[in-house]
């Protein structure tokens, strides 16, 4: 797992003061377009830590996601300071408890495993009461302490987002720096050398099951915040999928790397709907082209007179 | 109560064998080539598109049974020729993500091609009756016939893996590919013949499936996960294993469907939990 080169993290502040300052210059519908790309990101970073960090595979992703952002309608929207935790709560106490039996298997099964325990939570939600039905529902925000006016909520939203995307990754970096990090990076490149070192290897891969999900309902929670909407679709596969494109659009081998897959997986999408009637046309085709070319990610386009490592 | 009992046994019976179409072609590409391929529901729904387009066409549903299986076999040889060739030594994230962008071209061309609407097929207008069963009630003869066609489908791939000698080579490429090769087979071929096999499976089963249901866009989608469950419940690349489980799956969807319609879903993910504490490998697995 690559952390950003020195060059690389200034560009990388470079650009979260750029969005910083968005509030000044930019549009409402420009700021909520990179408000989703900053929620988006969050999410696929959560997934970062089981595939590029542990070298699992997991399409349990969104599961976590959506419980995340149910979690603020089904608490009835107290102060933000409360559905914040609570929704990774939940989502690591779900995490928790399908960890230990998608664990139990590797591989591709584990891929089918956590796409069958997916959507469980996706039917959970789906098929009950429980998700408000199956076209979703608006909800209402939680109080963030102080009044929003319906004008302002795109530029605070948009800081908000881009504070606990700059706090995760962050973290992140600093978590891939100790003693854990790299006993996860070492299951990733060998669980059975891990195992004869001595590594409680499952236990390892628990904890960073656990702590995926745990991020995958914050990235769920502000989903929840910023759109006052959720449905049950924010749990089904294909999102899970979605995440999956960003990290190889952005890199597999670099933590950044699903932050830039999710600006251009946003971008595209965009784009795609701009340019014709059939943006999924456009993103299967991009997608295509990703997955035959593209093997080291946006990340890992280095500048003509840098070598490659 | 009790007629109503052997009505929804009988459907999940049918289920089940329509459910094993699609998964043991799933379970033998896993198996042989070791790839996921998660446009295997696609494949399944455009075959029922192919039955909607050539009944819709011709008035016959029979011309559409062998349309699907032949379009899907070479469907199946240009797909493995072209893309899952390259992909069989490539990460599973890789895997995963080209069967994705699949999906999405393929949900696109239904679209552009046959639009977004329900569609309904009729059922052969020969086999549009009921057969008087135990009890009293009547049973749609087409659902009796596609339970036939399933079984009948189901020995003969059985017999084609465990006796003949291209089963015998299919499976030694899931065991051994390069010694396969040096046996003097050609393992790119046997590869080809599986993935062609496969694809056509899941097209006759959409084919098969067409009037039993409406066709519409995403109709794979709930056929995938399950046929995925079937796959970890019955034990990767194990046919057998895929038949036993595809019935335990198709059984417990349909009863739970209709007497317990919220926990339907949960029911099957709540098996196949049981099945990974207690066999994490599968039930019919060898090892």
């Amino acid at each position: 797992m690559i952390v950003a080169s020195r060059p690389g993290q200034c560009v990388l502040g470079a650009a979260a003061l750029g969005i910083a300052t968005m509030p000044l210059w930019a549009s409402a519908w420009h700021m909520q377009l990179v408000s989703a790309a900053l929620v988006a990101a969050l999410f696929a970073l959560s997934l970062q830590v089981l595939v590029g960090a542990t070298g699992l595979v997991s399409l349990a992703q969104a599961g976590f996601f959506g419980l995340g952002a149910y979690t603020v309608h089904l608490l009835g929207s107290p102060p933000v300071w409360i559905t914040l935790p609570a929704a990774m709560l939940a989502a690591g106490v779900a995490a928790l408890l399908i960890g230990p039996l998608a664990l139990r298997t590797k591989g591709f099964f584990f891929l089918m495993t956590t796409l069958a325990f997916g959507q469980m939570l996706f039917f959970a939600f789906h098929d009950t009461p429980l998700g408000g039905g199956t076209d979703g529902l608006f909800i209402v925000r939680p109080s963030l302490g102080f009044t929003v006016s319906r004008a302002g909520r795109p530029a605070v939203f948009l800081l908000l987002n881009l504070g606990v995307l700059a706090i995760v990754y962050g973290g992140l970096c600093w978590l891939m720096s100790t003693m854990l990090g790299h006993a996860l990076q070492g299951i990733r490149s060998n669980e059975n050398r891990m195992a004869a070192l001595g590594h409680n290897v499952q236990r390892l891969k628990l904890i960073a099951f656990v702590l995926a999900g745990a991020l995958a309902g914050l990235a769920g929670h502000m989903s929840a915040l910023t759109d006052a909407f959720v449905s049950p679709d924010l749990l089904g596969w294909h999102r899970s999928a979605e995440a999956l494109l960003m990290i190889l659009l952005g890199g597999i081998g670099a933590l950044h790397g699903p932050i830039l897959g999710a600006f251009a997986l946003v971008a595209i999408q965009e784009a795609g709907s701009l340019l014709s009637d059939r943006p999924r046309l456009v993103e299967g085709v991009v997608f295509l082209a990703a997955v035959l070319f593209l093997r080291q990610g946006i990340a890992g386009w280095r500048l003509p007179w840098r070598t490659r490592p | 109560m009790l007629t109503g009992l052997i009505a929804q046994l009988l459907n999940g019976v049918q289920y089940g064998l329509l459910l094993f179409l699609i998964s043991s072609g799933l379970t033998l590409i896993f198996g042989v080539m070791g790839v996921i391929n998660l446009a295997h529901g696609s494949l399944f729904m455009i075959g029922a598109y192919l039955a909607f387009g050539v009944a819709s066409l011709t008035g016959s549903l029979w011309l559409a049974l062998p349309v699907a299986v032949l379009g899907g076999a070479v469907f199946g040889a240009v797909l493995e020729r072209l893309l899952f060739r390259r992909f069989r030594t490539r990460a599973h994230l890789d895997q995963v993500l080209l069967t994705f962008a699949l999906i999405l071209l393929f949900e696109e061309g239904r679209s552009a091609l046959a639009g977004n609407q329900f569609h309904s097929v009729p059922v052969p207008a020969v086999l549009d009756f009921s057969v008087p069963v135990i009890g009293g009630f009547g049973y749609s003869a087409y659902r009796l016939a596609v339970l036939a066609i399933c079984l009948l489908v189901a020995a003969g791939l059985v017999w084609l893996i465990e006796r003949t000698r291209i089963g015998s080579a299919i499976r030694a490429a899931a065991e051994n590919t390069e010694m396969l090769n040096l046996l003097g087979f050609d393992a790119g071929r046997v590869h080809t013949l599986v993935f062609a096999g496969g694809t056509a499976l899941a097209m006759l089963a959409g084919a098969l499936a067409a009037p039993l249901q409406s066709v519409y866009p995403g109709m794979g989608d709930g056929f995938l996960i399950l046929s995925f469950i079937v796959v970890v419940i019955g034990g990767l690349g194990s046919v057998a294993g895929a038949f036993w489980a595809a019935l335990l799956v198709g059984l417990i969807d349909t009863l739970g469907k209709a007497y317990l319609p919220q926990a339907a879903g949960i029911a099957v993910c709540a098996m196949m939990a049981v099945v990974l504490l207690w066999r994490p490998t599968g039930l019919f697995s060898r090892t």
